[in-house]
């Protein structure tokens, strides 16, 4: 019983379910190498989405991530055209996605900015200048060292690289948020600010690095996605953060904070990885994924809160928000 | 012999710490004022051709459409919700209007349409915000990303022209010599909104909502009733933003109005509404409507492109917001 009220479980049994309809009329979709490239395509989403996650456990958003991504993947780009050598170039996307969660996070900390507002200005800003920087021009294949487009294609025992990177981060963030001080004090932030501060917690300064593991790993998957693609222009990643969210959303990670799981968000991920991947296989227009990703997000916010609704006796519906 | 008795020196409490006239001297709307006149003095001096009516006419193209949206969202952030959905409203209104169009409908039906998709969008995130107690953020990025879904899903990398000339009036249509149909509408909902804001029982319950939603629920006002009313509200607004652009555009693409959430909401915040609810101002708002869209008009004037406006809108956003928590600090 306890089982099918975990969000895990059921989140688990609906991929399972989706896969199994999918391989009724489509076996080859489930064959193993095949489930390899929907992990490996939905590995740039797992990675945003566990920095995401780690913003909204502390009762923020981060909507600039996709905006992060396109910058430091045009960055390392551009770096790559310049001859930069390859593991300086992954040192400075890490660094740099970094520094612009940084920015989020000290406006957020210092200024007491609200993250919707910080993050939705940052959005636009951080696309803007990749134009500033380019004057709109794309980096293309041709333009690109073999070894940079090799990395994240590059096969070790029978997954990509870029599949293994997601998989190290799981793992390392697995770690931290069950058993460091940081990764505690991302929960007790998001769970009870008031709280928190006499435990003798920074809000601040813990929402502050969030916002840099966000930025950083935004950083990271902004490299991944540019090498594998091949190109870099303005609109990389278009919308993606609203896939993040969505993500997190489905895996249920509470929005108001506080509340959720690692495995849950990458769960979710993997849900919209799966249906992302089945459309053109069933032969659905790639236009509907918008809108699925929408209703998504609808329908397991609808359930969070119906799972998460007090037992006690409303005395004042209206009250109750 | 009793004690002399000391008459207590008369205590004088100022009911009031400022005269009014000071009061609105320092107040944000002020601010507005002179940075707008600041913006129209130094595109008067950058560029020759701004002083000129029907430049100047042209100009106001760039706010009437969000403005109209963002009164509404200025009630919705007062009451401490948001609605960041508006832009996919006006995809999907939009692409309502075209089917409506390839339908033979005639334009009164065409309008209808446009405008009652918005509401019946408002009155999903209405439902879903008062009715299901949702929080309002995640509910309005899932129908944004729904609604114009929902577009995509209609006209794929298609697009809906073809509309009929006569529909062409809301979005390019004078009402007399320089004076256009859209500034006409966006200058009537100004005072429509400011009357429902400040001058309505409506508007109070709005503000009691923004400042303490469990306080105003037990002075007897209808808490979710009030909020739904906002969104409906919403809804319709982009519904009638829809019909002009569609209208000025003379078509309809799934990517129509695109980003335009982030300057209605810039609009509002600009306009002095504080982001966490309670307070602000439409003439607030009708003033930083006004100036972003000189602002724009004038960078369209020096050539500088779409794209650089969003960063310094971005930049706005966050500027004007972060203004006022530093000079507090010092």
């Amino acid at each position: 019983m306890t089982l099918f009220k975990s969000r895990e479980a059921l989140l688990a049994l609906a991929i399972l379910v989706t896969l199994g309809v999918i391989a009724a009329r489509f076996p080859a979709f489930v064959a193993p190498s095949n489930l390899a490239n929907v992990f490996n395509d939905t590995a740039p989403l797992m990675l945003l989405a566990i920095g995401q996650m780690i913003v909204i456990l502390t009762k923020c958003i981060d909507l600039s991530v996709a905006a992060n991504l396109a910058l430091t993947g045009m960055v390392a780009a551009l770096m790559n055209g310049a001859g930069v050598p390859l593991p300086l170039i992954l040192c400075a996307v890490v660094a740099l996605g970094a520094a612009l969660g940084a920015v989020n996070g000290v406006l957020v900390w210092k200024l007491g900015i609200p993250s919707i507002v910080v993050t939705l200005g940052t959005m636009t800003i951080y696309r803007g200048t990749i134009f500033l920087m380019t004057e709109g021009k794309w980096v293309n294949a041709h333009e690109m060292s073999d070894a940079f487009k090799a990395l994240p294609r590059h096969v070790i025992l029978g997954l990509p690289v870029m599949s293994w990177i997601a998989i190290a981060t799981i793992a390392v963030f697995a770690v931290v948020l069950a058993r460091t001080a940081l990764g505690r004090a991302f929960y007790a932030v998001g769970g009870n600010p008031h709280a928190a501060v006499y435990a003798g917690l920074d809000v601040g300064r813990t929402q502050f690095w969030a916002f840099v593991i966000s930025g950083a790993l935004a950083g990271v998957t902004g490299y991944l996605w540019v090498a594998r693609y091949a190109v870099a222009y303005v609109d990389v990643a278009g919308g993606f953060e609203l896939d993040v969210v969505a993500a997190c959303v489905i895996g249920g990670i509470a929005i108001a904070g506080g509340a959720g799981s690692l495995w849950g968000a990458m769960l979710g991920a993997l849900f919209l990885g799966v249906i992302k991947n089945a459309l053109p296989v069933v032969g659905i227009s790639p236009f509907w994924q918008m809108a699925i990703s929408g209703l998504a997000i609808i329908l397991a916010v609808a359930f969070n809160a119906a799972q998460r609704r007090p037992r006690g006796r409303l005395i004042l519906r209206e009250a109750a928000q | 012999m009793t004690a002399p008795v000391t008459k207590p020196a008369p205590r004088i409490v100022a009911d009031r710490l400022h005269s009014p006239l000071r009061r609105a001297l320092r107040s944000w709307e002020a601010i507005l004022l002179v940075v707008a006149i600041a913006v129209f003095i130094g595109n008067t001096l950058l560029s020759p051709y701004f002083l000129n009516a029907w430049n100047l006419s042209d100009a106001t193209f760039n706010f009437t459409e969000k403005a109209m949206i963002a009164f509404a969202m200025a009630m919705l952030i007062v009451a401490g919700e948001i609605d960041l959905s508006v832009a996919s409203i006006i995809a999907l209104a939009s692409t309502a209007m075209g089917l409506a169009m390839t339908a033979g409908a005639g334009v009164p039906v065409i309008v209808l349409v446009g405008i009652g998709t918005g509401l019946i969008c408002g009155a999903v995130n209405g439902v879903l915000v008062a009715g299901l107690g949702l929080p309002s953020i995640v509910v309005t990025i899932g129908t944004m990303s729904l609604f114009r879904g929902i577009a995509f899903i209609v006209l794929g990398d298609q697009a809906f022209t073809g509309y009929p000339p006569e529909f062409a009036y809301f979005g390019q249509g004078y009402v007399w010599w320089v004076i256009s149909f859209e500034l006409v509408l966006f200058a009537a909902f100004a005072v429509i909104f400011w009357a429902v804001l400040h001058r309505s029982t409506f508007g109070r319950a709005v503000y009691a909502i923004g400042n303490n939603a469990t306080a105003a629920a037990f002075s007897g006002i209808r808490v979710q009733r009030v909020r739904f009313i906002l969104f409906l509200l919403t809804g319709v607004m982009s519904g009638v933003a829809a019909v002009c652009l569609t209208s000025r555009l003379g078509s309809t693409r799934p990517s129509i109005a695109t980003g335009w959430e982030l300057e209605v909401v810039t609009m509002v915040v600009l306009g002095g509404v504080n982001i966490l609810g309670g307070s602000g101002t439409i003439p607030g708002v009708v003033l930083a409507a006004v100036i972003m869209g000189m602002v724009t008009f004038g960078f369209g004037l020096l050539n500088v492109p779409g794209i650089v406006m969003s960063i310094f809108l971005g930049a706005l956003l966050i500027g004007v917001i972060a203004l006022p928590r530093l000079l507090r600090r010092g």
